[in-house]
């Protein structure tokens, strides 16, 4: 096994890393020229909320097409068949909650967090808190997923083998990204992810039009090859090959199934996207077009996932280096060479960094925001010192998203940030719901169900399978698994709602009708919304 | 479009009644409009997400039926999932721009032209 891997090199790592390079230096060019145009706090956050819908619909794309997205559903489908495509149909759909019940009702009453709209009608501080621990947690869990898939795709690309040289390059990955944040605020990030989803998109498109030639655009053919190559015939095509091999599988991958649904209109760097645009209207194209993008790139990552497992096979893709994360370049490597493989790494690599420098925005803000700036200091904080205080916790962020991405290395990616949508549904979606269409919740229901929601996921992840006892583990010396799924979202999930429920009845508190009046006058209307700066 | 002088503030307006605003005929009209499209439709979606789930886990015998070629019932059924995605936000869009924009328009427009000033 291990000889086979130190055989196994692919490409040429000098001509990987230039182009790569070359990315890099045009996104800091990029990342430089908008830093002139920061100036305010809401530059900062929000990039003036001067994007169009379609730009930020790019953008979302851009943020929302993970390195789990390319490599982690490209590999699942590739090694395990129909299941990796259970993936992307849960990413996709979870859109639609977005869009009908949160984009443009958050984008009418917040202005910078998502606590800006859960706090809107309740106690200050401490619902902020809540909602920025929560925001802080949901987006470590999405910034030790990517950064674990930087080790990896760095192990194929660079020919990296050890331990010790991958968590140089996670280091590396770590330190730039910090930088697009300090220096490019919200537009730079954004335009990061802009390119990064032009090229993203551009690459699955290229790749895939090349695989489908290759079978003459035969899809039954294609599916056929990829169950011979397979090595487990038709169970490729059909669910049960990753989850369901009993029971309590079958459970997990419903759990899984209700936190990736519930997950995206919860996710805390999503939602922060939306005010990046001038209206709510806006919001709402941007949805429009995110949806489109992300749809078709998953129509495509289904043929990449077929095409490499039936092109490369699921053997030589589980003992690559980086493993099933591997399937995409390696598909790459087969079709076009050193060339198409250095390419489409590039853009691996440049998703990893973009969305990275995505989380770290969102958390920095949230902290700064919402935790030094409303709940330490009451709100009497000048902006630039609250932006000064946002940009310190980026670095600390980025610091600690490097330690915990090492010590991550080596797991599946999709896998990871599911269990990152797994706490956003439990711990943020309940909550946004309630506070934007039930006239009676108040302060005691939105911490019991952020909390609830929030410890419950955690807990369970704590005690599953995913961290212990497994081979496939996180730590796999010790044992202490004592919850049965990988997945929480199935328990936690309608905890908190039950939670959120409880707390608002069974608290003396009356909800300030007021307030919801407001909030619900400015939520459908958009009076009084922030319109975009002028510069 | 129209631009104020000190955008990072945020805009509270006091002496708003919002509750009279709440309580007024085309808010509440706006509010049943957008109510009766979002909510049923999100049942609706959900539902048939979760049949699909459940059917990829307790009826892999019938996913499995090949339809054409290679071809299963599940991946037509997936591929499914997406179409109604797309169809549910077109359609969305549609309703939005028809039947709620003009009418949050006009209710906007009456509170920034008059108390809010």
């Amino acid at each position: 096994m291990i000889l086979a891997q130190a055989k196994e090199t692919i490409g040429n790592p000098l001509i990987n890393l230039s182009i790569f390079l070359l990315f890099v230096a045009i996104t800091l060019v990029v990342v430089l020229r908008a830093s002139k145009a920061t100036k305010t706090a809401a530059d900062y956050y929000t990039a003036g909320r001067a994007f169009t819908g379609p730009q930020n619909g790019i953008a979302i794309s851009g943020d929302y097409l993970s390195a789990a997205s390319f490599l982690g559903i490209a590999g699942a489908i590739a090694v395990s068949g129909y299941d990796g495509f259970l993936y992307s149909i849960g990413f996709l759909v979870a859109w639609l909650v977005a869009l009908l019940l949160v984009a443009e009702m958050l984008r009418n009453t917040g202005r910078f967090t998502m606590a800006d709209v859960l706090s809107f009608r309740m106690r200050q501080r401490p619902v902020r808190t809540a909602a920025s621990i929560s925001t802080l947690t949901v987006s470590f869990f999405y910034l030790l997923a990517q950064m674990a898939g930087a080790g990896g795709l760095v192990a194929l690309l660079m020919n990296v083998q050890t331990k010790t040289g991958q968590s140089l390059v996670i280091v590396g990955v770590g330190i730039l990204m910090i930088v697009y944040v300090l220096v490019g605020g919200m537009k730079g990030t954004t335009w990061v992810q802009i390119i990064k989803a032009v090229l993203l998109i551009a690459g699955a498109v290229f790749m895939t039009l090349w695989v489908l030639a290759q079978f003459k655009v035969n899809i039954s053919g294609l599916l056929g090859e990829a169950s011979a190559g397979s090595g487990k015939g038709d169970a490729v095509l059909s669910a049960g090959l990753l989850y369901g091999k009993d029971a309590i599988g079958k459970i997990d991958f419903i759990s899984l199934s209700l936190a990736l649904v519930l997950g995206t209109a919860g996710l805390p760097h999503i939602l922060m996207r939306f005010y990046t645009v001038p209206t709510a209207k806006e919001a709402r194209r941007s949805v429009v077009w995110a949806i489109w993008l992300i749809g078709g790139f998953y129509l495509l990552t289904l043929v990449l996932g077929y095409g490499a497992g039936a092109l490369v096979g699921p053997k030589r893709i589980a003992a690559a280096p980086g493993a099933q994360n591997s399937a995409a370049p390696l598909l790459a490597f087969k079709l076009g060479g050193v060339l198409l493989l250095a390419l489409i790494s590039a853009v691996a690599f440049a998703t990893i960094l973009a969305v990275v420098a995505g989380l770290v925005m969102t958390a920095s803000a949230s902290f700064a925001h919402d935790f030094y700036a409303n709940v330490i200091k009451r709100g009497t904080v000048r902006a630039d010192d609250e932006v000064k205080v946002a940009r310190i916790t980026a670095v600390v962020i980025g610091l600690v998203s490097i330690c915990g991405g090492i010590a991550a290395n080596g797991q599946n990616i999709a896998f990871l940030v599911a269990l990152a949508f797994a706490v956003a549904a439990s711990a943020n979606l309940p909550t946004i719901l309630y506070s934007l269409f039930w006239k009676r919740f108040n302060t005691t229901g939105a911490l019991w169900s952020i909390y609830g929601g929030l410890i419950t996921s955690v807990v369970l992840i704590i005690f599953s399978p995913a961290v212990s006892g497994k081979p496939s583990s996180m730590f796999k010396t010790a044992d202490f698994d004592l919850f049965p799924l990988a997945n929480p979202g199935l328990i936690s999930i309608p905890v908190s709602f039950l939670l959120g429920y409880l707390g608002t009845v069974l608290s003396r508190e009356r909800a300030d009708q007021g307030r919801y009046a407001e909030m619900e006058v400015r939520a459908l209307t958009g009076v009084g919304a922030e319109k975009a700066s002028t510069h | 479009m129209s631009t104020i002088e000190h955008p990072s503030s945020l805009n509270r307006p006091e002496g708003q009644d919002w509750r009279e605003v709440q309580a007024s005929a085309d808010f509440v009209e706006l509010r049943r409009r957008l109510r009766r499209f979002v909510f049923p439709m999100t049942a609706a979606f959900l539902t048939w997400y979760l049949l699909y789930v459940l059917l990829a886990t307790y009826a892999r015998g019938f996913m499995s039926i090949k339809l054409v070629g290679n071809i299963n019932v599940g991946l037509v059924l997936g591929l499914l999932q997406f179409v109604s995605t797309f169809t549910i936000t077109w359609l969305y869009v549609r309703y939005a721009n028809r039947r709620l924009d003009p009418l949050a328009e006009s209710i906007r427009d009456d509170l920034e032209g008059g108390g809010l000033r």
